[in-house]
């Protein structure tokens, strides 16, 4: 199962920099919003927190169609697959999961204290972000591998997977948020929406990669 | 340590492709498939190693002990894809699917060496000529042991040297008791070897 987290990180950094990708769609969809709202610093810094959720939500669906896609077109799912016995399916998709959000989404995490300033955020609302997102984007990362198996056989399941993601990411968004929120102003508490989020993340561990796993078996054909 | 396939049919998309496959396979046999393209030499290896629902009947290998008690985890399935990933050297690529699969057989190196592909190990599989990729897919069996190998169009673009160089890799998988089920139209030149000609549906000794 090392071997495949591995070979997995070596290709999301390999195969065309798909970290770097994410990272500069993010840095767009934040560079623009200030456009479009105006340049009033207060509302930026208030509407920060769901700025960079949003951000990085979007950015992080970016490259979820090619998780199994990619192994499919070449042949490697088959083995995968048939390896069911030595490596429970699930567990090989929850560990192609890990080293997806290793290569392409942890670098989004990293970034987002840097555009957290571009919002003109404070210290500890940018802290609370990162963490936010730190805890809640692997679950984006399993609710997506779910999304990408369903689609794996269509030639253009890009866009179908986002769609089929995004709404199942709402919950996610809302506690991230919130949990982002309830750091900077003061009567709300920072805990229950922080562990909702934890738990949220933990639940979609397990039934993310199961889905994914039960919907990878019936796309061979 | 036997396979064996009862009454076997498959379809695709709903549509039946083959119906009524019945055979045993000892150790030390192997079972040839010809036929016209769009016979299901493919999906017959497809629906034996699991990959496919059968349309009826069973398949199954009996005897394999703990390590093998299924088709799916003693058979090695070479498709007509090469399952090896093309930013990755092909030393990295053998050594990989070596520790995914686990029971461990051969040294990367060997095993490149004995498909003639000892000297470019270190290039990006990408690099490879259609001919190299599929000799480097072959490697991929002898890396960890199987004793079961399931081969679709295993000759594919190989040239004259390389398809003698297989049949010598299959005839020695076969002397060491491993069991084969080829579509193939490479001749083995090996004793007792079955044939299953497909779109007919008769099972004849060509021994």
């Amino acid at each position: 199962m090392l071997a495949l987290y591995l070979r997995e990180i070596r290709l999301g950094i390999r195969a065309g920099g798909g970290a770097l990708t994410g990272v500069l769609f993010f840095l767009a969809v934040i560079a623009t919003i200030p456009f479009a709202v105006g340049p009033d610093l207060n509302l930026l810094s208030r509407i920060g927190p769901a700025i960079l959720w949003i951000g990085a939500l979007l950015a992080s669906l970016l490259g979820l169609d090619r998780l199994f896609q990619a192994d499919r077109e070449d042949g490697s799912l088959d083995l995968l697959i048939l390896a069911g016995d030595r490596h429970m399916l699930a567990l090989t998709v929850l560990v192609k999961c890990l080293a997806h959000w290793t290569a392409s989404v942890l670098p989004l995490v990293i970034a987002a204290p840097v555009f957290g300033l571009i919002l003109n955020m404070p210290p500890a609302g940018i802290g609370a972000s990162a963490l936010t997102l730190l805890v809640g984007t692997p679950a984006i990362t399993f609710v997506g591998a779910a999304g990408a198996a369903v689609a794996v056989g269509l030639p253009r399941g890009g866009l179908l997977v986002s769609v089929l993601v995004l709404p199942l990411t709402i919950p996610v968004l809302i506690f991230g948020v919130s949990a982002s929120y309830a750091a900077v102003n003061d009567p709300d508490p920072f805990m229950p929406p922080f562990l909702i989020l934890a738990a949220l993340t933990l639940f979609l561990a397990v039934v993310g990669p199961v889905a994914a796993a039960l919907a990878l078996r019936f796309s061979a054909d | 340590m036997r396979l064996i396939a009862e009454n076997l049919g498959g379809e695709r998309g709903g549509q039946p492709v083959f119906s009524g496959i019945d055979f045993a396979l000892g150790e030390g046999e192997c079972l040839i498939v010809t036929g016209p393209n769009g016979a299901g030499k493919s999906t017959l290896l497809r629906v034996l190693a699991g990959l496919l629902p059968a349309g009826s009947g069973r398949a199954a290998f009996e005897g394999g002990g703990e390590d093998f008690p299924s088709v799916a985890s003693a058979c090695h399935y070479l498709g007509h894809l090469n399952a090896m990933k093309t930013a990755m050297t092909v030393r990295e690529n053998l050594a990989f699917w070596q520790e995914f699969s686990g029971n461990p057989a051969r040294d990367v190196g060997e095993a490149l060496e004995m498909v003639g592909l000892g000297s470019i190990r270190h290039l990006p599989f990408g690099y490879l000529s259609t001919g190299q990729r599929r000799r480097s897919s072959i490697a991929k069996l002898l890396v960890s042991y199987r004793p079961l190998w399931l081969l679709d169009e295993p000759s594919a673009g190989l040239d004259r040297q390389s398809e003698a160089r297989l049949a010598e890799l299959m005839a020695a998988h076969l002397s060491n008791g491993g069991i084969i089920v080829a579509a193939t139209h490479l001749p083995l030149g090996l004793e007792g070897v079955r044939t299953l000609e497909m779109g007919q549906v008769a099972l004849a000794d060509a021994g």
